[in-house]
C-alpha cells in the first residue's frame, strides 16, 4: 500500500515527460471568451494542429536536404527507399505497434486485478519488481532477450513490451485507485454489481490516466525500437548505425530525423486517441 | 431516577400499536474482523412505514454503519433484517439495493454521465424500456425542482452543490423505491441552501410518503426532518426512540439531554401552535371609544398591569397602563404604547415567544387573518404548555414501563416485544 501512495508523484513525472511536447495541448484550460468559435477551437487544440505541421515541414526539409546533398555510392545504397528506408520504417512502426499492444493486453488487466480487494496485497511487490525492471538499461534488456529467445523481431517485441509494462501498469493502478470512492459507493449502493461498477464507473473514470500511460509507453517504445537492429529486429536504427560506421553525416542525419519524425507522429496519434476516448463530462 | 425504565422498554420497538414496520432489525450487530468491540451491538429497530426515521448521535457512534447495514453495504455479523416481512439477511445484496434508494453526503454523481444517465441508473439496472426511463427522468427532475430541458443533458461538474444534491435525491428515487436511506444528505451544503433543500424535501415527502431512514449528527436537523428520532449512543445503542416532541419534552436520561443540548425546551415550542392553546382570560380588553371612568373601572377589576385597547373593528391598537388612565393623560387612541407583538393562530409557540420578547409588554395579541383580536397570550400560558408536555411525555414513558413489566411473560406479540427471536420471524408477514 505504501508504495502505491507515492505513485501519484511518479505520474506527475510522467506528465512532465510530456510537457515539452507541444502535443499535450492546453485543453484543460478554459478557452478565453470573446473569440470566434473557430479560433477558440484552434487555440485550445494548438498542440494537435502544430505537430502535423512540424512533421510535414521536417519531412520536406529532409527530402530537400537529401536531393541537394553530394552523394557517394555508399550513401545511395544506405538511403535507397525501396531496399532500405521503407522496410525499416515499416519494421519500426510494426515493432512499436505490436509491443504496445502486448503491453496493454498484459498491463491493463493486471492493473485491474491488482486493484481488486482480493489481490491488492500483491500490488505493491509487483509494482516494485516492474519499477526495478525498468532500471535495467534498455540495451541490456535487449541483449538478455537475445540470449534467451534468439534473434528476430519477436524477441524485440517481447523485450520492448516488458520494458514498457511499468508505465501502463502503474497508470492503470493509479487511475483506478484515484476514482472517487464515494462515486463507487453511490453506484454500489444503488445496486450495481462489482463487475458493473468496474465496467461502468471505475474503468471509464480511469481511462484518461491509463491512456496517458499508454502514450508514455508508445513514445518510449519508438525510441527503443531504434536499438532493435542490434538483435536483428530491424528498424530505422540500422540506417543510423550505417551512418556512424560509414562516417557519413547524410545517412546519419536521415536516419535520426526519420526516427524523430516517427516519434512525433506516433505521439500525435496517441494524443488524438486520448482526446477521443476521454469520457465527456470530466 | 426516572432513567432506569427506559432501558427495559427495548427503545427501538416503540411503534404505536398496529403500525406495521417497513424494516425491522432484529439483534443486528457488526463486529469488524480483528476487533472485539462491536461497531454496532445487537440492535433492535423498527422503521415505521411512510415516515422519516432519523438516526442521530455523536460522531463515531455507528449511525452510518447502522444505515449501511440496512442495505447490506456492510454485511451484518449477527441478527436479521426483515424488509416488508421478508427476511433479506441472505438474499442477493445487489438486487436488494435496487429496491432501496441511497443518498450519501458526497452525493457521488457519476461525473462521466449526464444528469439523465445518472438518474436512469436504477431503471437501467431494472431493465425498464427507454420511453419509460426517459419519462421517469423528466418526472424526477421536475419533482426535485430542476427544469428537465435545461438539466437533462448537463454533466455533474456543471451543477452547484445544491443542484447536485437534488440530482442525488432524484437518482435515489429513480427506480421508485419504497425505502430511502440518506446518510447526512445535506451535510456538505451551506446553511441557507441546506434549509431550503430540507424544506423542499419535506414537501416532497408529504407527497411521496416514502419510508426514509435519515442519518445526521445535527440534532436540529433531526428535530426538523424526523417524524421519529432514534438517539444513538456508542455502538449504536438506542438511548431514546420517539417523536421529536416527546424527546424534547422528556429526555429519558442524561446522555440524551446532553446530546439535545440546552434550549431543548425552546425547540419543543416549535411543535405547538397558538390555536391549540387556552388564551389568557385575565387581560382586560376595551374599545377605543370607551369612556375614561369606565375604562379605569375595568382596568382595576383586572389583575394585570396592562390593558388592551382595540379599534372599532376590534383590531388591537395600544397597551395602556395605570398612568395612561389618569385624568391628564391623552385619549385612549394615543395613550400607552402601540401594540407591536401580534401572532396568528397557526403560528408556533416559538414564534409567539419571540414576538413576546420583542414587544415591551411581555405578551402577544392573537389576531385572525383580518387582524381582529382573538385574545392574549402571555408567558404563563407558555409555561403551562411546557409543563403539560413534559407531564404527558413522562406519563407516556411510565405507561410503557408499566406495560412492559406487566406483559413481560405472555408471548402476545412474537418478535415485537423484544423477546429472543424465534424461527417464526421470517414467515411472520
Amino acid at each position: 500500500m505504501s508504495s502505491l501512495q507515492d505513485v501519484p508523484d511518479e505520474v506527475a513525472e510522467l506528465d512532465e515527460v510530456h510537457s515539452y511536447m507541444p502535443v499535450n495541448g492546453d485543453d484543460e484550460e478554459a478557452p478565453s471568451p470573446g473569440l470566434p468559435p473557430a479560433v477558440r477551437l484552434i487555440k485550445s487544440n494548438a498542440g494537435l494542429f502544430l505537430t502535423p505541421v512540424l512533421v510535414v515541414v521536417g519531412a520536406v526539409l529532409l527530402y530537400v536536404y537529401n536531393q541537394r546533398a553530394d552523394t557517394i555510392f555508399q550513401d545511395e545504397r544506405a538511403l535507397n527507399w525501396d531496399r532500405n528506408l521503407r522496410p525499416q520504417l515499416e519494421q519500426h512502426l510494426s515493432l512499436t505497434l505490436w509491443s504496445t499492444v502486448f503491453t496493454v493486453l498484459i498491463a491493463v488487466p493486471l492493473g485491474i486485478l491488482l486493484t481488486r480487494p482480493r489481490y491488492r496485497r500483491a500490488g505493491a511487490p509487483i509494482l516494485a519488481v516492474a519499477t526495478s525492471g525498468q532500471a535495467v538499461p534498455a540495451f541490456g534488456l535487449l541483449v538478455l532477450a537475445f540470449a534467451w529467445l534468439g534473434r528476430g523481431p519477436w524477441t524485440t517485441i517481447w523485450a520492448l513490451a516488458l520494458f514498457t509494462l511499468l508505465p501502463v501498469l502503474r497508470n492503470t493502478m493509479v487511475g483506478l485507485e484515484q476514482v472517487d470512492r464515494s462515486v463507487i459507493e453511490a453506484g454500489r449502493g444503488m445496486g450495481l454489481t462489482k463487475r458493473q461498477a468496474l465496467q461502468q464507473i471505475e474503468i471509464p473514470l480511469a481511462v484518461p490516466v491509463i491512456l496517458a500511460g499508454v502514450r508514455t509507453a508508445l513514445v518510449i517504445t519508438v525510441g527503443m525500437a531504434s536499438l532493435a537492429f542490434l538483435i536483428g529486429g530491424g528498424g530505422l536504427g540500422a540506417t543510423i548505425s550505417a551512418g556512424l560506421k560509414l562516417a557519413r553525416d547524410l545517412v546519419l542525419i536521415t536516419g535520426a530525423v526519420m526516427t524523430a519524425l516517427v516519434a512525433l507522429s506516433v505521439d500525435w496519434i496517441a494524443a488524438l486517441i486520448e482526446k477521443t476516448l476521454r469520457p465527456s463530462g470530466l | 431516577m426516572t432513567t432506569e425504565f427506559a432501558y427495559e422498554t427495548t427503545p427501538g420497538r416503540q411503534l404505536p400499536d398496529g403500525q406495521q414496520p417497513k424494516i425491522e432489525l432484529h439483534g443486528v450487530g457488526k463486529v469488524y474482523p480483528g476487533t472485539t468491540v462491536p461497531a454496532v451491538a445487537d440492535l433492535d429497530l423498527d422503521v415505521p412505514t411512510g415516515e422519516i426515521l432519523v438516526l442521530v448521535g455523536p460522531s463515531g457512534c455507528g449511525k452510518s454503519t447502522t444505515l449501511r447495514l440496512i442495505n447490506r453495504m456492510i454485511e451484518p455479523t449477527s441478527g436479521k433484517i426483515i424488509f416488508d416481512g421478508e427476511d433479506v439477511t441472505d438474499v442477493n445484496a445487489d438486487a436488494l439495493r435496487r429496491r432501496i434508494g441511497y443518498v450519501i453526503q458526497q452525493i457521488g454523481l457519476f461525473p462521466h454521465q449526464t444528469i439523465a444517465q445518472n438518474i436512469s441508473t436504477v431503471p437501467r439496472l431494472l431493465g425498464w424500456d427507454k420511453a419509460r426511463t426517459a419519462q421517469r427522468v423528466d418526472e424526477l427532475l421536475e419533482l426535485t425542482g430542476l427544469d428537465p430541458r435545461e438539466y437533462r443533458d448537463r454533466y455533474p461538474k456543471e451543477l452547484s452543490g445544491g443542484q447536485a444534491q437534488r440530482v442525488g435525491v432524484a437518482r435515489a428515487l429513480g427506480g421508485d423505491p419504497e425505502v430511502l436511506l440518506m446518510d447526512e444528505p445535506f451535510g456538505a451544503i451551506d446553511p441557507i441552501t441546506r434549509d431550503r433543500l430540507q424544506n423542499e424535501f419535506l414537501r416532497l415527502q408529504s407527497e411521496l410518503k416514502k419510508t426514509i431512514v435519515f442519518v445526521t449528527h445535527d440534532i436540529d436537523e433531526a428535530i426538523k426532518m424526523g417524524d421519529r428520532i432514534a438517539i444513538l449512543g456508542d455502538q449504536s445503542v438506542i438511548r431514546q426512540f420517539d417523536t421529536p416532541e416527546r424527546i424534547l419534552a422528556y429526555p429519558v436520561d442524561e446522555f440524551v439531554s446532553d446530546f439535545i443540548g440546552s434550549g431543548s425546551t425552546l425547540k419543543g415550542l416549535n411543535f405547538e401552535r397558538v390555536r391549540d392553546l387556552q388564551l389568557s382570560e385575565d387581560f382586560a380588553i376595551v374599545g377605543v371609544d370607551t369612556d375614561r371612568t369606565e375604562a379605569r373601572r375595568i382596568f382595576e377589576a383586572s389583575p394585570e398591569r396592562w390593558m388592551l385597547v382595540c379599534d372599532r373593528d376590534s383590531r388591537p391598537l395600544r397597551w395602556v397602563g395605570e398612568n395612561d388612565l389618569s385624568d391628564g393623560a391623552p385619549s385612549l387612541e394615543r395613550a400607552g404604547v402601540p401594540v407591536s407583538a401580534t401572532v396568528m393562530p397557526n403560528a408556533t409557540l416559538h414564534d409567539a415567544l419571540e414576538e413576546m420578547l420583542l414587544s415591551n409588554a411581555g405578551q402577544a395579541v392573537v389576531v385572525d387573518e383580518k387582524g381582529r383580536c382573538q385574545g392574549i397570550l402571555d408567558i404563563e400560558r407558555l409555561a403551562d404548555v411546557l409543563k403539560r408536555l413534559r407531564h404527558q411525555a413522562k406519563k407516556h414513558y411510565e405507561g410503557l414501563a408499566a406495560r412492559e413489566t406487566g406483559e413481560a411473560a405472555p408471548p402476545s406479540e412474537p418478535g415485537r416485544s423484544g423477546a429472543p427471536h424465534d424461527e417464526s420471524l421470517g414467515g411472520e408477514h
